[in-house]
């Protein structure tokens, strides 16, 4: 590291530090602009007047964030536990074993990565329609589980390519079951793989919009992003509102980020990097 | 249900005498796959082929439809308004594609010149606009572009004022609007990505370059470029899929206007199916867009790994 100077190293700070503050301006400037007194029209550059948090707790009652919430808790939930434990599943079979078809299989499932939603959303709501299934919460989690196993089975099957064969040939000497080798041997080894897959798939699940937008009419069943979709159409001229419903819709998903970023950062950087 | 089923299932299967290969059972990879395979292929297979049988018909979702052959894609050359919204999309590949891999790349490649202390605060920070909800981030910029928002008293405040304008009410201004979003929530993520790239690049590289006098641009030309060349296939695969596919912020920001200015491909498959009952149509811009996204993905890898070694 010879031959850098002083001013290189300073240059280089003052540049990241500028393009954190443009990654983060907007974002932080929404939630100041929450916290403003309610009508009034938040420069974006200043600290409010008055730190008004009962923003929070009004947007929440008057735009129903609480039922929208509910029914993302409950999609999300569905969805980022039957999609995981169906990825580890294929992943197992996909990475350890051989069977006829299998690449067939996996080049199926590798062409479902990029396979855009705009292909098959309108023939999904025909068909959900037929099946009596729109406005249920079937509807979201069905096909949200088929677009995020996808990518499952292909994370879950690099990390079982990955993992020691003489760990599983040993168990088997000892009488192991394939079964018991995946749920006692391998699952506890693989749990960095399996929380960064858990937490990809639910911020998929509790970002998604085309989909309950499509699928959903009674609010019961409207999930929190198209919840706020809306609520910004009926607060249009209340900035301070409207932000406050911003901060609870991106909340969650910032709280996982902060306690998770390691396995979020990895997990899209090597599963971009894999695909 | 599968898991209360499957120990039995696959118990049954392994106790039919001793395997072929050791390590490496067969029968049994059916079992695992099938959940995941056959839910897979109901929510996603299925309906794209039903999709491709759609678009050979007009339909208005309703009564008998007809068949129109390949119809439905000719109007791709002669509909104006696919026409005008694939057009779009090119514009928004620039924003959301060229435009942060470019600043991703002239940072991570400043940066690789010296350690930086607290890089995972700023990775961290940096990623933020990745992670957050596409809808939060429509809102949040309609806000900074209103015509009494941040960005126009930020222009007034540095004598700009007559610039000001209602930037997602404007003819011309509208779609770059919408693609300087993209730009914002993509250059984080190429950033980070071509950093952990330059960081797999040997150390040695950077010092032969270094002794035999290199600078700053050299450097970056003859080894971090070569260094990243499979980070940036990844990249542009994935921000050129993300600019094709581009539809919460137009739908939340503009729904596609004003007037169609900022209507894409996305967009006109949600309108005809669902406002507008042109059903074989928007099913027919959707395989349109798929077919459009496997010649780009396939295209770009070809084309940045041929030259490779």
């Amino acid at each position: 590291m010879t031959g850098i100077s002083r001013r290189q190293v300073v240059a280089n700070y003052a540049i990241l530090i500028a393009f954190s503050a443009i990654a983060i301006y907007p974002i932080a400037g929404v939630i100041l602009a929450s916290l403003y007194p309610r009508g009034t029209n938040p420069s974006g550059f200043s600290l409010p007047p008055s730190w008004n948090f009962g923003n929070l707790a009004t947007a929440w009652t008057e735009g129903q964030f609480g039922m929208y919430v509910r029914s993302s808790v409950i999609v999300a939930t569905v969805v980022v536990i039957v999609s995981t434990v169906l990825s580890i599943l294929g992943g197992y079979a996909l990475g350890t074993m051989r069977f006829r078809g299998a690449t067939t299989v996996f080049y199926l499932f590798l062409l479902g990565m990029i396979i855009p939603f705009e292909a098959i959303v309108v023939p999904l709501y025909y068909d959900l329609r037929a099946l009596r299934m729109i406005d249920t919460y079937w509807a979201l989690i069905l096909p949200e589980i088929s677009g995020s196993v996808a990518f499952g089975v292909f994370w879950m099957r690099a990390f079982f390519l990955s993992a020691p064969r003489s760990l599983i040939e040993a168990a088997r000497i000892d009488g192991a079951s394939s079964w018991h080798i995946l749920w006692r041997v391998l699952v506890p080894l693989g749990r960095p793989a399996i929380l960064t897959l858990v937490v990809l798939t639910f911020a998929g699940s509790w970002n998604e919009f085309f989909l309950p937008l499509v699928m959903t009419t009674d609010p019961k069943y409207i999930t929190v992003p198209q919840g706020l979709s809306l609520f910004s159409g009926r607060y249009t001229t209340d900035t301070p509102l409207l932000a406050a419903g911003a901060v609870i819709v991106m909340l969650p998903v910032l709280v996982v980020y902060v306690f998770t970023q390691r396995e979020f950062i990895r997990g899209m950087l090597s599963g971009a990097l894999k695909g | 249900m599968d898991d209360v089923v499957a120990p039995v299932a696959l118990e049954a299967v392994r106790r039919r005498g001793p395997e072929r290969l050791p390590g490496e059972p067969r029968a049994v990879g059916y079992l695992f796959v099938a959940p995941a395979f056959l839910i897979y292929a109901a929510f996603t297979l299925v309906p794209l082929l039903h999709a491709v049988n759609l678009s050979f018909f007009e339909w208005d979702g309703l009564t008998p439809g007809t068949f129109v052959g390949l119809r439905n894609y000719a109007a791709f050359f002669t509909d104006p308004l696919i026409r005008s919204s694939y057009g779009h999309t090119l514009v928004l590949i620039v924003f959301f594609s060229f435009l942060p891999i470019t600043i991703g790349l002239l940072l991570a490649a400043s940066l690789s010149r010296i350690r930086i202390r607290g890089l995972t605060f700023f990775r961290t920070i940096l990623f933020v606009p990745v992670i957050i909800t596409n809808v939060v981030v429509a809102v949040t910029w309609a806000w900074i572009y209103a015509p009494d928002g941040p960005l126009n008293a930020f222009l007034r405040a540095i004598g700009l004022g007559h610039v000001a304008r209602a930037w997602l009410g404007d003819f011309t201004w509208a779609l770059p609007s919408v693609g300087l979003v993209g730009t914002w929530g993509e250059f984080g993520f190429c950033m980070i990505l071509f950093i952990a790239g330059i960081m797999k690049i040997p150390a040695s590289l950077y010092e032969a370059a270094r002794v035999d006098g290199a600078g700053p641009v050299r450097e970056f030309l003859a080894v971090t470029l070569p260094g990243l060349r499979h980070e940036l296939t990844v990249a542009l695969v994935l921000t050129v899929i993300d600019a094709l596919s581009t539809f919460d912020l137009v739908y939340v920001m503009t729904s596609g206007g004003p007037g169609t200015a900022t209507s894409v491909p996305a967009f006109q498959v949600y309108s005809r199916a669902f406002l507008t009952n042109q059903v074989g149509s928007a099913a027919a811009i959707g395989i349109t867009l798929m077919l459009i996204v496997f010649a780009v993905t396939f295209g770009i890898t070809r084309l940045m790994e041929r030259g490779e070694g």
